[in-house]
């Protein structure tokens, strides 16, 4: 049973990248506190889909009794466990930026008296508050960490004892966490995103934002199985499961644009308002540009490059299309957030940048170092041999 | 044009398992009739891979561009309409409004197109009489399609089959 062991470079890489963001996050303290603290949701909110992308994909992996992916299942649950330090920096920036971050926390709202009384926020109030916030935001952390941490027991469990009551175990677990990540999916990005945009809603934004999160775990999902794979510990993958993987991050893209353009047509169309308000932001000249790239790239890359056999099966088109799509849904994530808090000064500089390395080298160091602590291909997985046989 | 023998088999397993053999030896099939699809057997028996999905990106593609032709004569030239309340008349900023019309005729193409070159090439337009080498193979039978032009290597062929586990040798509909 082979285990993953940590290179240098992975260290350099893990501990370079989360000494730029420490940097990068300070200067922005010391500058611009408002844009930093809106920067940091961002990047943990793109860092924390991404985990969480890989526990929903182990999971339904299990609820499908799927066999092909049995033997790379262990990069979506070293994936997933950045899910518990994720949920505490949420839980983290919230307690400490929500005044920047959220306006509907702010007391004055709600206050008839007061000459800023939101009669919009005080009508959403029995939803919005920040007690209720709170619980809501420690019941994810409960449901999503929770259950990475304990897939990964079991997880050790089989590799130790073997057999298959570990498998039924993590069946079990996974057919309830799917019902709960069903509804957690939609109430977190209500609650960390769209309340950002507190006078704003849209119906859509539960699943337009789980496809986005779907696409960008997998892209990364895809990224690392191939570095693992290069790197020799997937000796028995092949271009078949590249397939498939480039398979789900095509249709996925599709899926993201979508519910992206089923969101902006209804609320264009319509044209009311309340709703408008939200596109006619993102499309003010400063951040047109960025509003029509965030398209582009995540739709027209996804579906030229990724659209014929032969692309998906290789690893360098894999990889530059999976490169240029987690740019593209970090820009997705980064027009939902900035500009609801910071305007049209919202801007893309050395914080954004920063903050999205501290996460990312972070995420990478938990990734590798669990990685290093289950067996990199689970050789007791019952349906281990099928993933080796598969063919496409 | 070439003339074929039949080889019936009554498991997929068996009939997997020896194609290679008798591919090795010389024997060309043709084609494998089975009441199921196997998977890979295309590959097995050395069928190149399908080249529809190219034929589907151009029918979608002229689907596209049908539907944008469609939506800017009818919506734009010849009637102007005022969309959503948003009197522009200009097709660029109207076109999320199309949007769905362009999508929906690219799939209607390209579903359509895909299915016309598929009974083209497979010969099964409506009208045209079936090829059934035997009628099991729609129940519970494997048939397997091997080319036979040599009349005095019939015999010779047929044993060759029947000692790499077919259940019989025929002929066409016999």
């Amino acid at each position: 049973m082979k285990n993953y062991t940590i290179t240098k470079n992975n260290k350099i890489l893990s501990f370079g990248l989360i000494a730029f963001g420490v940097v990068g996050i300070a200067y922005g303290f010391a500058t611009d506190p408002t844009r930093t603290w809106a920067s940091l949701l961002q990047s943990n909110f793109f860092l924390l889909a991404i985990a969480l992308c890989g526990l929903f994909f182990y999971t339904f992996q299990f609820a499908a009794e799927a066999g092909w992916a049995a033997g790379i299942l262990r990069v979506p649950l070293a994936m997933a466990q950045f899910l518990p330090h994720a949920c505490v920096a949420l839980l983290l920036i919230f307690i400490f930026g929500h005044h920047d971050l959220y306006h509907w926390t702010h007391a004055e709202l709600y206050d008839k008296n007061s000459p800023h009384f939101d009669e919009i926020l005080y009508g959403k109030k029995a939803f919005l508050n920040i007690p209720f916030f709170v619980i809501r935001l420690i019941l994810y952390g409960i449901i999503w960490a929770g259950s990475a941490v304990l897939l990964r027991k079991y997880a050790l469990e089989e590799d130790r004892v073997g057999g298959t009551e570990n498998y039924w175990k993590t069946s079990k677990l996974s057919h309830v966490f799917l019902v709960l990540f069903a509804i957690t999916s939609s109430t977190g990005a209500w609650d960390i995103l769209m309340s950002v945009d507190a006078h704003w809603f849209s119906t859509l934004f539960g699943w337009y934002i789980f496809s986005g999160l779907f696409v960008t775990g997998l892209t990364v999902m895809g990224i690392l199985t191939i570095y693992l794979k290069r790197n020799g510990y997937f000796p028995k993958v092949n271009e078949n499961h590249i397939h498939d993987i480039g398979k789900y991050m095509f249709a996925f893209s599709i899926f993201w644009t979508y519910l992206w353009f089923s969101q902006f047509m209804l609320i264009w169309y319509a044209n009311l308002p309340e709703e408008v308000a939200y596109y006619a932001l993102r499309q003010e000249p400063e951040l047109r540009p960025i509003f029509i790239l965030n398209f582009v790239i995540n739709f027209t890359i996804p579906f030229l490059v990724l659209m014929s056999r032969d692309s998906k099966r290789k690893e360098n088109t894999v990889l530059v299309a999976g490169a240029l799509m987690i740019i593209g849904h970090w820009l997705d994530v980064w027009l939902i957030v900035m500009p609801g808090i910071m305007g049209t000064h919202a801007h893309i500089g050395i914080i954004e940048i920063g903050a999205t390395c501290f996460f990312a080298g972070l995420f990478l160091y938990v990734f590798f170092n669990s990685m290093s602590k289950t067996a990199v291909v689970p050789e007791n997985h019952p349906m281990i041999e099928e993933s080796y046989h598969f063919y496409l | 044009m070439s003339k074929y023998i039949f080889a019936v088999y009554n498991d997929e397993d068996v009939l997997m398992q020896n194609i290679k053999p008798l591919r090795s030896q010389g024997v060309r099939i043709k084609e494998v009739f089975s009441p199921f699809p196997i998977h890979g057997m295309d590959h097995l028996i050395g069928h190149k891979r399908t080249r529809i999905a190219i034929c589907s990106f151009i029918y979608g593609a002229i689907g596209c561009l049908l539907a944008i032709w469609m939506t800017q004569y009818m919506m734009i030239a010849d009637w102007p309409m005022d969309i959503g309340g948003k009197p522009s008349f200009a097709y660029y900023k109207n076109v999320p409004a199309f949007v769905p019309i362009i999508f929906e005729s690219a799939v209607f193409c390209a579903a359509h197109g895909m299915v016309l070159t598929f009974y083209l090439r497979s010969k099964t337009l409506p009208g045209v009489t079936a090829f059934v080498p035997d009628k099991r193979m729609t129940d519970d039978r494997f048939i397997m399609q091997v080319e036979c032009n040599d009349a005095s290597k019939k015999a010779d062929l047929t044993n060759l089959l029947l000692k790499h586990g077919a259940e019989e040798v025929k002929e066409y509909g016999k």
